[in-house]
């Protein structure tokens, strides 16, 4: 019998996607930020209706186009071409903003670097002065949406956990996350701390929490 | 008599506005809605020690990156510049500043400096490094911190069409930033595809009304660039 430990695969990244698609109602308002959370708007069923936003100034973003009927003048906030559905509309910066600051969106996913169990979220940078600083509308959706999830793998490429007692990475918002999608397990975030709402299929508890640098409560 | 603010070329718009060390805002969102034209003018001018408000830095090559290339920029007031490898050179090597902000501070500063206001509060980077050295006040049990208006020396910015009283409509997510910056600038210049008469355009469907735009520019030609490319492959 063999005692090494092997890297808990759980779900894959569509299939954590999906997995965020499930908990998303008919009728919500949803910003999708960057990168994995991107892949969710696949995974809802075009009978559930649920309106994309995107910080460039679209409420209603459609599939990306098929090939040769790409428009350049419509694209998202990740700068790709997309499509609009039916009832869509425009809006300038500052209106895409409103909507996002005043508490409008009913839902961001977004990715993270860290999430800590008072809600923190830290995704833009990681302290090292090694890029031009960039944060485009993370800061705004982290501080505006009614709820903000996020969407990571559960521990960095060199297997350090992401959701810890503190984060350490600069702060994008505080107090906001309130539920985590990871390839291992579906955690809330509540005023007492980290509460365990499922693990991926194939993956213990026992896991989760070893790669978890908080507290993970059961109900 | 009315003075006329069309222009033959975007050179000839910029005739006797520019100077160095002003700030200009520049229109777009990554290279989409971006008063390309005007850009490529300004670089040609030899202009210096540029302050430039803009969500993004362009690309290598492409929108504002081609004043980057010429080191005419002293400054940029931008949100996300991750796209543009010189602007990373440059300003790792401490040859550029940048005042970064949250795209949705960036906007709402923008469309503050053109309607007068000098400072608002706003709960967006609240207790995050973006509230260094700014004010914090707390309303309703809620933490919001201090953000300046910006009203700039000069806007370039592009829409799809004007009439020649400089009343624009934009073209889908190519309004972006424009519409707040054509308000926030002592002199507003604007790029458009299509030039036509007054009266032509529906006052109702008008999205930045004349007062605010003293210059406009027909374009020949348009650069429908983007930087990522997402299809679905047809069935």
């Amino acid at each position: 019998m063999s005692i090494t430990m092997k890297k808990p695969a759980g779900r894959s990244r569509d299939a954590m996607a999906a997995r965020v698609a499930d908990d998303i109602p008919e009728g919500w308002v949803v910003n999708l930020g960057i990168g994995i959370p991107t892949l969710v708007a696949n995974h809802v069923p075009t009978t559930r209706e649920v309106i994309f936003h995107s910080e460039n100034g679209v409420l209603g973003v459609g599939p990306a186009p098929a090939e040769g009927t790409e428009d350049p003048w419509l694209i998202n906030a990740g700068k790709a071409y997309i499509t609009l559905r039916d009832g869509a509309s425009i809006v300038h910066q500052a209106d895409s903003f409103a909507l996002i600051r005043g508490g409008h969106l009913d839902l961001c996913v977004l990715g993270g670097y860290q999430v800590a169990e008072n809600g923190d979220l830290a995704n833009w940078a990681t302290g090292e002065n090694d890029a031009a600083p960039a944060v485009g509308g993370a800061m705004d959706l982290g501080a505006g949406a009614k709820r903000v999830w996020v969407l990571m793998e559960h521990v960095t490429k060199d297997g350090k956990p992401r959701i810890v007692s503190r984060c350490s990475y600069p702060l994008t918002a505080l107090g906001s996350v309130t539920r985590i999608y990871t390839n291992l397990a579906v955690i809330d975030v509540e005023p007492d701390g980290f509460f365990l709402r499922e693990t991926a299929p194939g993956v213990d508890f026992e896991t989760v929490q070893s790669l978890t640098d908080a507290v993970l409560h059961r109900r | 008599m009315a003075v006329s603010k069309v222009y033959a070329s975007a050179r000839d718009a910029l005739a006797g506005v520019l100077k160095d060390g002003m700030v200009i805002h520049s229109g777009g969102f990554g290279l989409c809605g971006i008063p390309g034209a005007l850009i490529e003018a300004i670089r040609d001018s030899g202009v210096k020690d540029l302050t430039i408000v803009s969500n993004n830095a362009g690309i290598d090559g492409a929108g504002l990156g081609l004043l980057l290339e010429t080191r005419q920029v002293k400054k940029m007031i931008s949100s996300y510049v991750g796209e543009n490898a010189t602007f990373a050179k440059q300003f790792l090597a401490g040859e550029l500043e940048i005042e970064f902000n949250p795209q949705g501070t960036l906007a709402e500063r923008i469309r503050a400096g053109g309607a007068g206001i000098p400072a608002f509060f706003t709960a967006t980077g609240a207790g995050t490094q973006i509230a260094q050295g700014k004010e914090t006040r707390n309303f309703d049990g809620r933490d919001y911190i201090m953000e300046r208006g910006i009203f700039a020396d000069l806007a370039i910015i592009h829409a799809w069409k004007g009439d020649t009283e400089g009343n624009l409509v934009y073209r889908k997510t190519a309004r972006n930033f424009n519409p707040m910056m054509a308000t926030a600038a002592k002199i507003t210049i604007a790029q458009v595809e299509h030039l036509v008469e007054p009266g032509q355009i529906d006052p109702d469907h008008i999205i930045t009304p004349g007062i605010f735009v003293k210059r406009i520019v027909k374009l020949d030609s348009i650069d429908k660039r983007i930087e990522q490319r997402t299809v679905r492959k047809r069935a």
